[in-house]
């Protein structure tokens, strides 16, 4: 009986101390993680996955490059004008990000549209007008089509062209935060509020943070 | 049962049933009236990406559907509008809206109906009661584009 009881306890301490070591989302330090692959240079350094340089056109001809974000932390997200699911939900939640930072001058906010063939220039401005954002905080780019479509790779974002996909597009509405090092630090799920409930408190630790 | 238990048989029966009977009575409350579910699951489904679950649509881009003048007034489009879609700018509380909405064309003609039941009764709307002869109807001139 008594070997019983000492084995459910064994078990016990052994369910509790693995939900220990599993890991909350945080890193040791109380930061917030790096997301990717690490690597190890000649010095023993740690390589931590960083966005590559980019260059793409926003809604008003401005060439965007990761020069346009230096020393600021960024939110990004893919999406395409004429979709018919989830991008305006998407849409709002970035608008709840935007509405919370428009004032903090240490957050910027990009859209790339995935749509390369019809989201245009024009096309891009007048849905910013529609949202009616300033567009010096957030952005909507296009470019070239596989120049974008790498890039949501490097954001860890699912896109892809998709005939059976409504709109023609399969896509994700996963949110990303990219802190000043470029580095990936945060993600949401754009179509859940509760999920960007949980991300704008992320944000405003990596500002704090940083 | 032994005869020293601290409950005899009709004890426990009674005890039994007073808690079938509370709980009958919890379930009873709950199911609280909820009018035009289809409809709300449909709009769920089909429409609030873009109107919003609340009904709020998303600044110039979509227009709202909760405390809408436009719904209120151009009912007898709402059906032709659903399964078709709708081009071209419109003016909903003032402000001018001009978005394509894609038709949805494989709901039926009740799945219609339940829609515009559902959105003309949710979020403090009062705009009336549709039924599937009047969305049959309205949608005649639609039906053979």
């Amino acid at each position: 009986m008594q070997r019983l009881i000492s084995g459910i306890v064994f078990i016990l301490l052994l369910i509790i101390g693995i939900l220990f070591v599993i890991p909350s989302g945080e890193s040791d330090n109380g930061k917030l993680p790096i997301f990717g692959f690490k690597d190890v240079d000649n010095k023993g350094d740690t390589i931590y996955h960083k966005i590559p340089d980019f260059s793409f056109i926003d809604q008003d001809s401005n060439i965007i490059t990761n020069e346009t974000f230096a020393g600021k932390a960024y939110i990004t997200d893919f999406f395409f004008i004429h979709c018919p699911s989830i991008c305006p939900k998407v849409k709002a939640q970035m608008m709840r990000i935007y509405d919370e930072f428009e004032n903090n001058d240490q957050l910027l906010m990009i859209s790339h549209s995935i749509d390369t063939r019809n989201d245009t220039v024009p096309a891009l401005k007048a849905y910013a007008n529609k949202l009616d954002v300033n567009t010096e905080k957030w952005r909507f780019v296009t470019g070239e089509h596989d120049l974008i479509y790498e890039m949501a790779d490097d954001y860890f974002i699912t896109a892809l062209v998709d005939e059976d996909a409504p709109g023609g597009f399969d896509h994700s509405g996963t949110l990303i935060l990219v802190d000043k090092n470029r580095h990936v630090r945060a993600s949401a799920n754009g179509t859940d509020p509760k999920s960007v409930d949980e991300f704008l408190v992320k944000i405003e630790k990596l500002l704090n943070e940083e | 049962m032994k005869s020293n238990s601290l409950l005899s048989d009709s004890k426990v029966k009674f005890i039994i049933s007073a808690v079938a009977i509370i709980i009958l009575v919890f379930q009873l409350s709950n199911c609280s009236y909820q009018p035009f579910s289809q409809g709300e699951t449909l709009y769920e489904y089909h429409c609030a990406n873009c109107h919003m679950p609340d009904g709020t649509g998303l600044k110039s881009l979509i227009p709202p559907l909760a405390n809408s003048d436009w719904l209120k007034e151009h009912q007898e489009e709402l059906p032709c509008l659903i399964r078709k879609g709708i081009k071209g700018p419109l003016t909903v509380n003032g402000k001018v809206y001009d978005t394509e909405m894609a038709g949805i064309e494989y709901l039926n003609d009740v799945q219609i109906n339940n829609v515009i039941n559902y959105i003309n009764n949710a979020w403090g709307n009062e705009y009336g009661d549709s039924n599937v002869k009047v969305v049959r109807k309205a949608l005649e001139s639609c039906n053979s584009q």
